[in-house]
């Protein structure tokens, strides 16, 4: 069976430097999209990922990643929208580079699709409001 | 047949006005016909909700005890520094107002957080605001330093008056250059990525009342979730621009001064605005009913979003070096289909003002003047018309000499 998720790992210092994405290539024959770095040397590390490969191998390479010391969370709910602050303006909807905001063309209210949502982080400082949240 | 504003009055007073929005009533009337549907209708709603940067308020905040003469000295709300040209406890802030130790664009594009429209927004929703000045102290006015919570319920005044609002149609942003670029239009992607517009098209009150018929000095309006009214043309008033058959400015033409009593108006209404690489800001709501007097007066009320045309401009050249070019001319139906042709180029668009919101407040509106709430205004003066040979003028600049 087939998995594709997307997920955000996070690094200690002591790993910046070891070739993590390599490995889960190279043994367990992931294919990976990088969606969002930030390593900095000294620092924490942050990787979000895209990963698809067969279910078995996936989930060895992520007891691999556990072993190693990443600490791994599912990427689905990191960006919310504050519906309270939300105006439905649309200021957001070309910013995204997935699509994931669409206006309703009835009500012309926006939808956020947080399916479609990389985690990217363009659309928060965006959004004239604020409304929109991420969760790291 | 021809109504006058007492007879709507009265007909408001008995519950018995009949009131559309500025949507429903297109569709009313292509039923109905435009004669039966000016006998038969009083009231068109409007509305608009998006950022209208000429925001602000004033406020006296009270004299203290001993007291202090805030005017001349320096005052801050949040760290938001408030207008103290005034006298010893009146005070101005402007939307736009940063703190003083906001990186601005220091780190280019600034995020501008926090700024004058977040302590207006702040201030309606009923939250303490601390208030921190320094004087410099007269015989009249010893106090030298003021630190202390405020809170709009004690303050004698608190009155929304922005100097320029509701703006009669306006630019098409985009960016031809190869590099993204931080707006007050938004952000706007190289290589024509993008177009962001910003009116609520056929529901925006200046174009459902193109030529300033019903709308002027004095009209009560909705505004901030409370009541308010136009106190003046706003500032830029540009109204002797080229305009469609059916009357309607294809570029940003007419503008609104408004004044409304704070202690009424509502966070929903009025929310602080953060633009990206370009400063903070208030996103205000004002609606504006347009008593039906007659049939002309009604035709303009029928305006639909295919009848509105906006000017594509480049926000990276012809924008900030003042240029006249325009790259085209879309219509709102056009825009609101999510994607317009520029140079042969599919563009994806996106909106600056909410509609969904807009139509919320024509319909909050509709609703207080049906229930008897809100009674319609003669206006007081007329606004200078399309035929005024009012026009916005550059800055001349004249070197000064030593």
């Amino acid at each position: 069976m087939a998995v594709d998720k997307k997920i955000v790992l996070r690094f200690p210092k002591r790993m910046v430097d070891r070739p993590i994405v390599y490995r889960l290539v190279k043994d367990y024959d992931l294919e990976f999209n990088i969606l969002k770095a930030s390593i900095t040397p000294e620092q924490e590390g942050l990787l979000v990922l895209e990963l698809k490969g067969n279910q078995q191998e996936y989930d060895k390479g992520i007891e691999f990643l556990l072993k190693a010391g990443v600490q791994i969370q599912s990427l689905s709910q990191d960006v919310t929208r504050n519906e309270e602050r939300c105006t439905h303006c649309g200021a957001c909807v070309t910013i995204c580079p997935t699509g994931a905001f669409k206006v309703d063309p009835k009500t012309r209210k926006v939808i956020f699709e947080d399916e479609k949502c990389i985690a990217c982080g363009l659309c928060i400082p965006a959004c004239p409001p604020r409304a929109m949240e991420v969760h790291f | 047949m021809v109504k006058t504003i007492e007879e709507i009055n009265e007909k408001i007073k008995a519950g018995k006005a009949v009131v559309f929005n500025a949507e429903e009533i297109i569709e009313f009337a292509r039923e109905k016909g435009v004669k039966k549907t000016a006998e038969q209708v009083d009231v068109v709603t409007t509305g608009t909700f998006g950022i209208m940067c000429s925001s602000g308020a004033y406020f006296n905040v009270g004299h203290s005890k001993p007291r202090i003469k805030l005017g001349g000295g320096r005052t801050y709300m949040n760290d938001v520094p408030a207008y103290t040209g005034l006298a010893a406890v009146d005070l101005f802030l402007g939307a736009n107002a940063l703190p003083d130790d906001d990186p601005r664009n220091r780190i280019h594009p600034g995020e501008f957080n926090y700024g004058g429209g977040h302590v207006i927004e702040e201030l309606v929703a009923g939250k303490d605001i601390r208030l921190e000045a320094t004087a410099f102290g007269t015989d009249c006015y010893p106090r030298r330093k003021l630190e202390t919570w405020i809170n709009i319920k004690d303050l004698n005044e608190a009155v929304l008056f922005n100097i320029r609002n509701a703006y009669q149609n306006y630019n098409v942003a985009v960016n031809t250059s190869d590099k993204t670029i931080y707006t007050y239009m938004g952000v706007l992607k190289p290589n024509l990525g993008n177009a962001n517009y910003s009116s609520a098209g056929q529901l925006s009150p200046l174009f459902n009342d193109p030529f300033y018929k019903t709308i002027g000095i004095g009209t009560r309006i909705f505004l901030g979730g409370g009541t308010g009214f136009v106190a003046w043309q706003g500032t830029q008033y540009n109204p002797s621009v080229p305009r469609t058959e059916k009357g309607i400015p294809k570029e940003g033409a007419g503008t609104l001064a408004v004044i409304g009593d704070m202690k009424q108006m509502s966070p929903r209404w009025l929310v602080g605005a953060s633009v990206q690489g370009y400063g903070c800001s208030l996103t205000v709501g004002i609606g504006v009913p347009i008593p039906i007097l007659d049939e002309e007066v009604l035709r303009y009320t029928l305006v639909t979003d295919a009848d509105i045309v906006a000017p594509v401009i480049d926000y990276s050249d012809a924008f900030p070096q003042l240029k006249p070019d325009k790259l085209g001319e879309v219509n709102y139906a056009e825009l609101k289909s999510g994607k317009i042709k520029i140079k042969g180029k599919d563009v994806p668009t996106a909106s600056r003002s909410s509609y969904p919101k807009a139509l919320e407040i024509a319909d909050i509106l509709k609703d207080w003047i049906k229930q008897g709430k809100f009674f319609l205004t003669s206006p007081v003066e007329k606004l200078p018309g399309a035929e005024s040979g009012v026009r916005v003028r550059p800055l001349k600049e004249r070197p000064i000499e030593e």
